[in-house]
């Protein structure tokens, strides 16, 4: 029987993205696992046939160049953010085959965080992690991987535990997730672990491939050149040091259970957008608004109270309804922790001319909702502007002279509806009432495709009324 | 009135989507935190990806990798995260990567305050991460802006095959306003470079390395070149009564709402001012400065950082007539009496 001995074709036959003369050999060192661990997947990429669908990520180390070889597509990115790049491509794609190859700095230190949370958000990427347990190509410096007590450039005296900690077992800390479905350490020491190896890249590919299912290989490697050793010197020591602190075998396997996740992406059409974005037209008859066409108000209204009065949602039924007569309106929310702390605040502006800043500094209205707010805001008001506050809970009058006053107890009326929540909107009523800024019907009607809350509509409807009704008896 | 009445946060989302967005990757911060809401809830909607990443670096680089793959893709974050994100756009940048980053500023340095700042202007603007780079930088100063410009900052990512931000800061982000939202887009460009898992993409690649010198000073005097037909031609500025005005005052964003009432106020009092309001950063208007220079007797900038925009308008105006800054800082926002007093005060010296 004879065997011909051939490069696979997810290989490129003539890597002519490396540059210089020489362009049918790799950049790797004699000896060095990156050469052997590509034809693995190579071979396993042709032999599925899968090539054309693969994206390889080619990380930062020694395997930069990755792109060089595979003849597939690829994206080369930042130390560290292999996964991360791979998540954008994966949910991009979710029909391709990506495929995330990192070195031991690259993925056990500055990239922890990408690994762990893409392995545990189970990305549908498969993993290869190559541990030589030191740095190749940034000129031999400590790996988190290092063995205690080895030297390198970092470590002149060897790795101390004081120092510089224990090297990191990722495939044992990948394995405690739950949603990773394939974790194995193997090593390329001989023929017979890389043999081994083999099955195992193949197996984690397939997982792709069939199940949508994350797997991670780390695979034990030798550098000769950093460990300042022969490439048959080197081999040795992966499989007689290096395996010691870092023992093979499968440290999570639950492809059989494994359902699989989903390939499937949603297509939606141009014209669901709109509905689904809840982003339809709002129309008010202009008939229903015609006694507001040329009001001209210009509005500056500060709205302030407890967290929890309902002050924030005033303000925005306010300026809705505003805009469903044809005023220019704006919101803005004292926002953050402040608003967590107890307090809200909120300014409005009304205006049948184009807004400015929607920073309300000097009110022409001031709904005080408490006690604090008044003391607050009641010198900020213009003169001859209006403060409206809520007396069943604030225990003094306003001192100025040169402003309206109506005092609403708001609060207790809302109770006597049933609900204390429905203040703000006796306020609502009352307010455009008095400064018969709109038409009450339009409110009314309008309410239910305002309020989030459908169930709290008709409650509502009743306080808009109730806090009407109290300023036409006022005024009477 | 066809007007849906919602935050300038919300409104940048719905507008990406209209305009093709279907992946979002970001990290929560205050006050950008309500993108990510709005994305979390309508992109799975659309069949899109929304993912909380795990990081701000992670965001970016998942939106590294979903432009790599030829998606229409955003980000949001504000000050702090922005600095952490500077690393991915410098790649994006480097690998000619489409992206959309929105940038809520808050107030710095450090941890700061969530209070509307605008001392990001160099971080965005200047570059902000290594290399010789640039990015397309939108301001809105409206809610209906955030999802005009946001919808622009798209088209012109994938024309340029560039990271486009939208700089806006705490107010833009957190305030309602009414907007009407255009029709969604419903052609794109082909994008033949992306890498889609297909055979006619395999040999694709997307990268920002390159070793030999004399390649990579090629591939830096290529992204100048762009650049620089993006200055000829992406400059947006908008001039609101510079007619016959003495005097302009410079503000973007939030600030030029303000400054428009001022300018209103001191129109009714005789004084022939006019406002310029830069929509673009980068591009920095300059053919609109530069013709209001041999017009204007003097500027005033005015901004909410320490004097960064006011070294773009500088650079235009090369001391032919004078450039006066008003600054507020910390979250605090300039009033209208304090822009009409330094006003008044100016017009004095003069």
């Amino acid at each position: 029987m004879n065997t011909i001995l051939k490069k696979s074709t997810s290989f490129y036959d003539v890597y002519e993205r490396r540059p210089g003369a020489d362009k049918l050999t790799t950049t790797y060192c004699p000896g060095c696992g990156h050469g052997v661990l590509h034809k693995l997947i190579a071979e396993a990429l042709e032999d599925f046939g899968v090539r054309e669908r693969t994206i390889f990520i080619s990380p930062v180390g020694c395997s930069v160049f990755a792109y060089y070889y595979f003849h597939t597509g690829n994206v080369q990115v930042a130390h560290g953010r292999a996964p991360a790049v791979a998540t954008g491509l994966k949910r991009a794609h979710p029909g391709s085959v990506v495929i995330s190859y990192q070195g031991d700095g690259d993925l056990a230190a500055i990239g922890t965080a990408e690994i762990i949370h893409a392995a545990n958000r189970g990305e549908g990427i498969t993993v290869f992690f190559v541990n030589n347990a030191v740095y190749g190509m940034t000129g031999g410096q400590m790996a988190p991987t290092t063995l205690i007590g080895q030297k390198t450039m970092t470590t002149p005296r060897g790795r101390s535990t004081d120092n510089e900690g224990f090297p990191i077992r990722m495939s044992e800390i990948i394995a405690t997730l739950e949603s990773p479905v394939f974790v194995e350490r193997v090593m390329l020491a001989d023929t017979k672990s890389t043999m081994h190896a083999r099955q195992t890249v193949r197996k984690a590919l397939k997982m792709q491939i069939e199940k949508n299912a994350f797997s991670f290989i780390e695979v034990l490697s030798a550098c000769p050149s950093q460990l300042k050793m022969t490439p048959s010197r080197s081999k040795l020591w992966v499989k007689e040091v290096l395996e010691k602190q870092f023992p093979l075998g499968v440290t999570k396997d639950i492809s059989q259970e494994f359902e699989g996740r989903s390939f499937a992406r949603k297509n939606v059409r141009p014209e669901e957008l709109t509905g689904i974005l809840d982003i339809e037209t709002v129309r008010v008859n202009p008939e229903k608004i015609a006694q507001f066409k040329d009001k001209s108000i210009n509005e500056e209204i500060k709205i302030a109270g407890f967290g929890g009065q309902g002050v924030l949602s005033l303000g925005t039924v306010l300026s809705e309804m505003g805009m469903r007569h044809n005023y220019e309106v704006s919101w803005l929310p004292s926002y953050g922790p402040e608003m967590r702390g107890g307090t809200a605040n909120c300014s409005v502006k009304i205006s049948n001319k184009k807004i400015g800043s929607p920073l309300v500094a000097n009110p022409t209205i001031l709904i005080a909702m408490n006690r604090p707010s008044l003391d607050k805001f009641e010198n900020d008001v213009v003169s001859g502007g209006l403060i409206m506050y809520d007396n069943s809970l604030i225990d003094r009058a306003p001192v100025r002279d040169d402003v309206d006053i109506i005092p609403i107890p708001a609060t207790k009326m809302a109770d006597e509806l049933g609900n204390t929540k429905a203040a703000n909107m006796i306020i609502v009523g009352a307010l455009i009432v008095s400064k018969e800024l709109m038409s009450q019907q339009v409110v009314l009607d309008s309410l239910g495709d305002v309020l989030k809350r459908k169930n709290l509509v008709v409650l509502n409807q009743k306080a808009i009324k109730r806090g009407a009704e109290y300023i036409k008896n006022r005024k009477k | 009135m066809a007007k849906q009445f919602l935050k300038g946060n919300e409104a940048v989302l719905k507008g990406a989507i209209l305009a093709g967005c279907r992946a979002y990757y970001g990290y929560p911060i205050t006050p950008a935190s309500e993108i990510a809401h709005a994305a979390a809830m309508y992109l799975p909607l659309v069949g899109g990806t929304f993912v909380q990443a795990e990081s701000e670096v992670a965001a970016i680089n998942m939106v590294y990798g979903a432009s790599s793959a030829g998606e229409r893709v955003m980000t949001a974050s504000s000050g702090p995260g922005i600095s952490l994100k500077q690393e991915g756009v410098s790649y994006c940048a480097g690998s000619e990567l489409p992206c959309v980053i929105v940038d809520v500023v808050r107030g710095g340095p450090g941890l700061g305050n969530i209070a509307p700042e605008q001392a990001d202007y160099n971080q965005v603007v200047k570059g902000g991460g290594h290399g010789n780079y640039k990015v397309i930088v939108l301001a809105p100063n409206s809610v209906q802006e955030m999802c005009n410009l946001g919808m622009l900052a798209f088209d012109l990512a994938d024309k340029y095959r560039n990271p486009v931000y939208i700089l806006t800061d705490g107010f833009i982000g957190q305030m309602m306003e009414p907007v009407e939202f255009p029709e969604p887009v419903t052609t794109f460009p082909e994008k033949a470079w992306a890498i889609k898992g297909t055979a006619e993409t395999s040999d694709n690649l997307i990268t920002s390395i390159d070793l030999d010198p004399d390649d990579l000073e090629r591939h830096n005097q290529k992204l100048q070149q762009k650049y620089a037909i993006i200055e000829e031609q992406e400059q947006r500025a908008e001039e609101y009564r510079t007619d016959d005005a003495d005097i302009v005052i410079i503000g973007y964003g939030i600030v030029s709402r303000i400054i428009q009432t001022v300018i209103d106020e001191l129109r009714d009092e005789g004084v022939k001012a006019g406002m310029l309001r830069p929509i673009t950063l980068f591009p920095f208007p300059k053919k609109t400065l530069e013709k209001l220079t041999g017009s204007a007797r003097f500027f005033l900038t005015v901004e909410m950082s320490n004097g960064q925009l006011v070294n773009d308008v500088r650079l235009v105006v090369e001391g032919r007539k004078p450039v006066h800054l008003l600054t507020r800082m910390g979250g605090n926002v300039p009033s209208t009496k304090e822009i009409h007093d330094e006003v008044m005060k100016l017009m004095r010296l003069s």
